[in-house]
C-alpha cells in the first residue's frame, strides 16, 4: 500500500534554468526601429529566400509561358491569320500581357496564405511600416513578372518573333508591363484579405481574369468583332495594355498608349493599394 | 492578494483591461472582461476551446479592435496608442508564427531585421538565440521539417528577438510531448525571471497551476473566478479524498464507511474500484482508513490532498475541461 500526500505548491520549484537562456533574454536590447527602406528590403528577402527554398512556386512564370505562346500560336496562327510566324508577331506581346496578369494572382494566394497561418499577425505586432510587408513581396514579383516576360520573348525571337522596335522598344514595352502588374496586384492582394480560403481566391480571380483577358484584343483584332463587343474590347484595361506593349514592340508606340496604361495602373492602385493597406491592418 | 492590489500605482500594472466585448456576429466571443496584471508576473488564462481566451489576447496585442470597453497596456491606451504599445509586446500565436519554408536562422534574421538590427547584428542576435533554445544545430533546416517542441521553441525565439516588455502566449503548450513542454515552462521562467510580464493562455490545469501568479478562469467570454491557484482551489472549498481499492466487490461498502466517518457525499469511480470524498480533516481520513482495515477492505493506493484545477472548474462550469473542450467549438 502507498501513501502519498500530494502538496503539488511544492513542485513548482524552478527546475535548473540554463544560463545561455537568460543571457539570451538580457541581451535582447531594442534597437531603433527600421525604417520604410530597410524593412521593405527586409520583406523582399523574405520573398527571394522563399523562391530558394520552394523553387516549384517558378513554375508559374517559367512553364506556363512556355505553354501558352505554344499553344495559341500553333492552335489559332493558321485559322486567324494564315501563318503561324505571321500570327506571333501579332499575338506574342498580346500573349505576354495576359500570362504575366494571370500570374499576379499569386501574389494574393501568397498573401492570404500568409494570413492563415500566424505570421500575419506577427507582422502586424512589429513596430514596422505595415506596407513595406506588401510592398517587399510585390517587389519581388516584379522580378518574377520579368523573368516571364524574358522567357517568353526569348521563345518567341526562337521562334520567328521579330520585334521592329527593337531592344529599347521590347525593354520599354516590359516596363509597361510590369508598371501595370504591380498595380493589378493590389486587386489580388485586396480578395486575398476578404476571402477565406486560397480556392475562392482562385475563383475569384478565374472570374475576372477569364473574361478579361480573353474579350480582348490579345487574340484578334477588335474590328472583326460585332459593334457592341467593340465597345467593351476598347476600353478593357487588358486591351489598353496590350496595345501599347504590341505598340513597341513594332516601333509603333505613342504617347497615348502609355499614358493610357499610366492612368489605368494609377486608378487600380489608387483604389485597391489603400483598401489592401486598411484590410491588412483592420483584418480580424 | 488581491486585496493589495488597489495600494500598487498606476505604473505597477501591465494591463488594466475593463468591460472588454467583441461579439463575432451573435456570439458574444468576449463579454466583459475585467483585467489587471501586475508587471512581472504571469498572468493565465485558463478556460476550454471557445471561452474566448485567444479573442482577448488579440485584442489586448492591438490585433482586433474592441467592440466596447478600455484597456491601458503599460499606460498606453489600446485605441489611441497601440503604436506605442506594439513597441513593448510580443505574441506567439496558437499556430506556428513563422515561415515555414524558410530555416530557423532565415526566420530569426528576418524578425531581427524588421526590429530594427543591422544584417550582421541580425545574424550574430539569431546564432545566439538558437543556441540558448537548443536549436543550433537545426539552423539550417527549414521550419516545416522540425518536430512539434522545436516549432513552439523557435515561435518563441521569434517573439523575444528583442526582449519584450509583455509576451503573449496563446496556448504554448498544446499539444507538445511532456518534455518539449518543460523546456517551454522553462523558457517562460526564465523570462519572467528577466522581468518580462507574460500572459498566457491554456487548457491545461496544470498549466496554469505550475506557471501562474493569477489565474483567470473564463467561461463563454466571462471571467467567473481569479485569484492564485491556492485561492482558487480554497474556493472550491475542502481537500479531497482519492481511495483505490483492490476489490470493485468492496466498493459501497467503502462508501458507507466514508460516509459515515467523513460526513460527505461520495463519488464512485467509474472503474467501481476508486472512490473520491471532500475531506477536511486528516484525523477523520485516517479513522476511515481505520475502519476498513477492520472490515478487511483492502485499499491498493489513497491520497489526500487539495482539489485540483480541474475540481475547480468543475465546480465553477459544473462541467469538466474536458467536456467542455468537445462541446466548445473554436472562435478565432
Amino acid at each position: 500500500m502507498t501513501v502519498h500526500l500530494q502538496t503539488r505548491e511544492s513542485m513548482k520549484a524552478d527546475t535548473g534554468t540554463d544560463e545561455r537562456l537568460l543571457q539570451a533574454i538580457a541581451s535582447g536590447a531594442r534597437p531603433e526601429p527600421p525604417n520604410a527602406w530597410s524593412s521593405t528590403m527586409a520583406f523582399a528577402s523574405r520573398a527571394l529566400l522563399r523562391i530558394k527554398h520552394v523553387p516549384e512556386q517558378m513554375f508559374d512564370v517559367t512553364v506556363f509561358p512556355i505553354i501558352f505562346l505554344l499553344m495559341f500560336t500553333y492552335l489559332f496562327g493558321g485559322a486567324i491569320a494564315g501563318s503561324t510566324t505571321d500570327y506571333l508577331q501579332f499575338l506574342l506581346p498580346g500573349i505576354l500581357v495576359m500570362t504575366v496578369a494571370q500570374i499576379t494572382m499569386y501574389t494574393g494566394i501568397d498573401l492570404n496564405n500568409d494570413i492563415r497561418k500566424g505570421i500575419f499577425d506577427r507582422f502586424r505586432t512589429l513596430p514596422i511600416w505595415l506596407p513595406s510587408a506588401l510592398i517587399g513581396a510585390l517587389l519581388v514579383d516584379v522580378i518574377r513578372y520579368s523573368m516571364a516576360s524574358i522567357i517568353m520573348i526569348a521563345l518567341g525571337l526562337m521562334l520567328g518573333f521579330r520585334p521592329e522596335g527593337g531592344l529599347w522598344g521590347v525593354g520599354f514595352a516590359i516596363v509597361l508591363v510590369l508598371i501595370f502588374s504591380f498595380s493589378l496586384s493590389w486587386i489580388w492582394t485586396t480578395f486575398g484579405l476578404i476571402v477565406r480560403s486560397e480556392k475562392s481566391l482562385m475563383m475569384i480571380s478565374f472570374l475576372v481574369l477569364m473574361p478579361l483577358t480573353f474579350i480582348s484584343n490579345v487574340f484578334v483584332e477588335p474590328d472583326t468583332l460585332p459593334t457592341w463587343l467593340q465597345g467593351f474590347v476598347n476600353s478593357n484595361p487588358i486591351s489598353i495594355l496590350a496595345t501599347a506593349v504590341r505598340g513597341f514592340m513594332h516601333g509603333t508606340g505613342t504617347w497615348q498608349q502609355v499614358a493610357g496604361v499610366l492612368l489605368v495602373s494609377a486608378i487600380m492602385t489608387a483604389i485597391f493599394a489603400p483598401l489592401t493597406m486598411y484590410l491588412y491592418r483592420n483584418k480580424k | 492578494m488581491k486585496k493589495d492590489k488597489k495600494f500598487l500605482q498606476s505604473n505597477d500594472w501591465a494591463i488594466e483591461a475593463t468591460g472588454l466585448v467583441k461579439v463575432f456576429g451573435k456570439e458574444r466571443a468576449v463579454d466583459g472582461v475585467d483585467l489587471a496584471i501586475q508587471k512581472g508576473t504571469v498572468y493565465g488564462f485558463l478556460g476550454p476551446n471557445g471561452a474566448g481566451k485567444t479573442t482577448t489576447i488579440r485584442m489586448l496585442a492591438t490585433l482586433l479592435p474592441v467592440d466596447a470597453g478600455s484597456a491601458r497596456v503599460f499606460g498606453h491606451d489600446l485605441v489611441s496608442d497601440s503604436a506605442a504599445i506594439r513597441r513593448r509586446i510580443s505574441l506567439t500565436g496558437q499556430y506556428a508564427s513563422i515561415d515555414e519554408d524558410l530555416t530557423g536562422i532565415e526566420n530569426l534574421m528576418l524578425i531581427a531585421r524588421l526590429m530594427g538590427y543591422t544584417r550582421r547584428q541580425a545574424k550574430v542576435r539569431a546564432i545566439e538565440l538558437l543556441e540558448a533554445f537548443g536549436l543550433d544545430h537545426a539552423a539550417k533546416r527549414q521550419v516545416k521539417n522540425y518536430s512539434g517542441g522545436m516549432r513552439r521553441r523557435i515561435d518563441i525565439a521569434a517573439s523575444i528577438v528583442v526582449t519584450p516588455d509583455l509576451l503573449f502566449l496563446d496556448e504554448p503548450t498544446t499539444g507538445l510531448d511532456p518534455r518539449s513542454r518543460n523546456q517551454v515552462w522553462d523558457i517562460i521562467r526564465a523570462l519572467v525571471r528577466a522581468g518580462t510580464t507574460v500572459l498566457l493562455t491554456t487548457q491545461y490545469l496544470e498549466e496554469a497551476d505550475q506557471l501562474a501568479d493569477q489565474i483567470g478562469v473564463i467561461h463563454h467570454g466571462k471571467i467567473i473566478a481569479e485569484g492564485t491557484s491556492s485561492e482558487l482551489k480554497a474556493s472550491v472549498g475542502r481537500g479531497t479524498l482519492n481511495v483505490q481499492l483492490v476489490h470493485a466487490e468492496d466498493q459501497h461498502r467503502a462508501r458507507t464507511i466514508l460516509e459515515e466517518k467523513l460526513d460527505a457525499s461520495v463519488r464512485l469511480g467509474a472503474d467501481s474500484t476508486s472512490l473520491t470524498a471532500q475531506a477536511d480533516d486528516s484525523a477523520l481520513v485516517a479513522e476511515s482508513l481505520a475502519e476498513f482495515a477492520r472490515q478487511h477492505i483492502e485499499v491498493s493506493d489513497f491520497s489526500l490532498g487539495r482539489p485540483s484545477l480541474d475540481e475547480v472548474f468543475l465546480t465553477l462550469t459544473g462541467q469538466s475541461a474536458e467536456q467542455q473542450q468537445d462541446s466548445g467549438e473554436e472562435i478565432l
